[in-house]
């Protein structure tokens, strides 16, 4: 498991993937090739499932563009940890199924080489030796999370039959 | 205590009186997407094989991100858009041309006072200058909503920011608001709605509301709201739409914090790479030079910002040195424009006009920069690569800052020609 720190605030949605693709790319594997490019030419290639981002304040600002969510939801990034999160990013996580932790305590405790768990269930995020509680997400949020995004989400209560 | 506007439309919204922090589940009145929708229709027809849109007479789809198509790939995307809305019965499908959606919507009647409207676009916000309820989500969300009608919000706290005053000579709403992201910070009012209250608010245009309410998304904002008045009235009245939904905040609504701004005080800014709060006076960056200059997008393309630049530079001519290029924000606007001789007067000038559209700002297709290019932009992102190149560099300006410096090539106060 790798941790990738990125600890400037306002990381925007450019910097996560640049709008210049934004209309030639739209599924996972299109979209992992430039993932972070303008931020760290480095993270499409070295990230792999399991991994885990620690970020600083107000992460995922901007544009509305879901790649950013979509693409680390689609390498199977477990989480990004971050001290917060832009709203339209954070609602588009929940819509990716992509866990976020919001926990100032946790990214400031962090420093290169720390080991880092998360518990969702829990609601713990440990870093190195310290353990940080995070908030949880409202049930109705969990629920979309727990069945793997919002698509799916729906995509259930339709097949249950109780679809709006 | 009173209620916020947030607090009033999402009870009103959802049929109880709500709190804040509540999650409410609502129906938007219009769910807007662009050239994004060919993806949208891609997750829709995944989840939902054969299904039909739940509401097609809510559903807006504008193409202006990349157009004419760029590519072949652009091209098939739209195309995706023109069969889906015929096959879903989509009315208001507005092809390329018509205009930026966020010019196009209120243009069409589609948002009016008190409407929530959503949109696959951060800068939905816009919508705030006509009294809705307006907000961005992603493509994931809006195939959501195309199927289910409806999505949640949870009910946010509110930034009152109270005007007073008025502008002066060669100052304008984007140098305002460029200063209150600036003050406030690109992440000062995340997850927070925003409110424009004051006795200044009674003398901004409609072209000045859209401007402002714009950018609430670059300080974090869930929405940017102003509320119903002469102007709006006035607005819909043209448009021959009877305002019924109007809302606002109560006179003693509890803020989670009030700013004041004294409009005399403002003066010309620009925003720096490569972050929106970024902002320094314009009497900072006096002679510095600019490869590029762009007027147009939905925060500055309106005939207003484009009469603006044109009283500038009628009867002059663009610095050599400089390329000048202009997107009127819809084909209404860039009639207007062509009627007023201010199209004539731009391109006299040596200023290049690209289709009504999103043009360069996201830095898809026309008017890319080079590395180490630097330009200056009435639009509202200058982060790092958004024009197609990052190792270029964005400054965001007013269309009258643009105008004056395109005469030298160099950054220039407006004020030095606007007394």
């Amino acid at each position: 498991m790798t941790v990738f720190h990125y600890p400037q605030k306002d990381i925007n949605t450019d910097l996560l993937f640049p709008g210049k693709y934004t209309y030639t790319c739209s599924t996972g594997p299109e979209i992992k090739e430039h993932l972070l490019e303008d931020l760290d030419p480095s993270f499409a290639e070295a990230v792999q499932a399991g991994d885990i981002i620690i970020a600083g304040e107000n992460f995922g600002c901007g544009s509305s563009r879901e790649h950013p969510s979509l693409g680390l939801k689609h390498i199977g990034l477990k989480a990004v940890i971050a001290s917060s999160f832009a709203r339209i990013f954070y609602r588009s996580a929940i819509n990716q199924g992509l866990l976020l932790v919001q926990s100032p305590e946790a990214v400031e405790h962090y420093t290169e080489g720390d080991d880092v768990t998360v518990d969702p269930a829990a609601g713990e995020v440990r870093v190195g030796d310290r353990v940080f509680n995070f908030p949880s997400l409202p049930d109705e949020m969990l629920e979309i999370l727990r069945d793997g995004g919002l698509l799916n989400h729906i995509k259930k209560q339709y097949t249950r039959g109780d679809g709006a | 205590m009173g209620d916020t506007f947030a607090i009033k439309i999402l009870s009103r919204a959802a049929g109880k009186k709500v709190r804040e922090g509540e999650i409410v589940f609502v129906e938007p009145d219009y769910i807007l997407t662009h050239d994004n929708s060919s993806a949208i229709v891609g997750k829709f027809e995944s989840t939902v094989p054969g299904g039909r849109v739940r509401y097609p007479e809510r559903v807006a789809i504008v193409l202006d991100h990349v157009i004419p198509a760029a590519s072949s790939k652009h091209a098939a995307g739209h195309r995706k858009v023109r069969e889906f809305v015929r096959e879903q019965g989509i009315a208001n499908f507005y092809d390329i041309g018509v205009g930026v959606c966020h010019q196009v919507m209120p243009e069409v009647g589609l948002v009016k006072p008190g409407s929530i409207v959503v949109g696959s676009d951060s800068h939905t916000c816009t919508y705030g200058a006509f009294n809705c309820f307006a907000t961005g989500i992603d493509r994931t969300e809006a195939a959501g909503i195309w199927i289910t009608g409806r999505t949640w919000f949870k009910v946010p706290r509110t930034i009152n920011i109270e005007l007073t005053g008025g502008l002066g000579a060669g100052v304008s709403a984007k140098d305002l608001i460029l200063t209150i992201i600036g003050d406030v910070g690109a992440g000062g009012a995340n997850y927070m709605a925003v409110e424009f209250n004051g006795p200044a608010v009674g003398g901004l245009r409609i072209c000045d509301r859209m401007t402002i309410a714009n950018m609430g998304i670059e300080m974090g904002a869930k929405i940017a709201a102003f509320p119903s008045n002469i102007v709006t009235s006035k607005y819909f009245e043209a448009l021959d739409i009877p305002i019924t939904g109007a809302i606002w905040s109560d006179f003693d609504a509890e803020y989670a914090r009030t700013l004041e701004y004294d409009l005399e005080n403002i003066v010309p800014v620009i925003a720096c790479p490569h972050q929106v709060d970024n902002v320094v006076p314009v009497e900072e960056m006096v002679g510095m030079k600019i490869d590029q200059i762009f007027l147009g997008t939905c925060t500055n393309g309106r005939v207003e910002d484009l009469k603006a630049a044109a009283d500038i530079l009628k009867g002059e001519k663009i610095h050599s040195s400089v390329r000048m290029l202009v997107a009127p924000a819809s084909r209404i606007e860039y009639l207007k424009a062509m009627k007023m001789g201010i199209v004539q007067d731009l391109v006299t000038a040596g200023a290049v006009v690209l289709p009504p559209g999103c043009g360069p700002c996201l830095g898809a297709h026309q008017g890319a920069l080079a590395p180490g290019e630097k330009c200056l932009s009435t639009a509202n992102r200058n982060f790092k690569g958004r024009m197609g190149e990052k190792e270029a560099e964005i400054y965001l300006s007013s269309p009258e800052t643009a105008a004056v410096s395109a005469l030298t090539g160099t950054i220039r106060d407006p004020r030095e020609v606007l007394k």
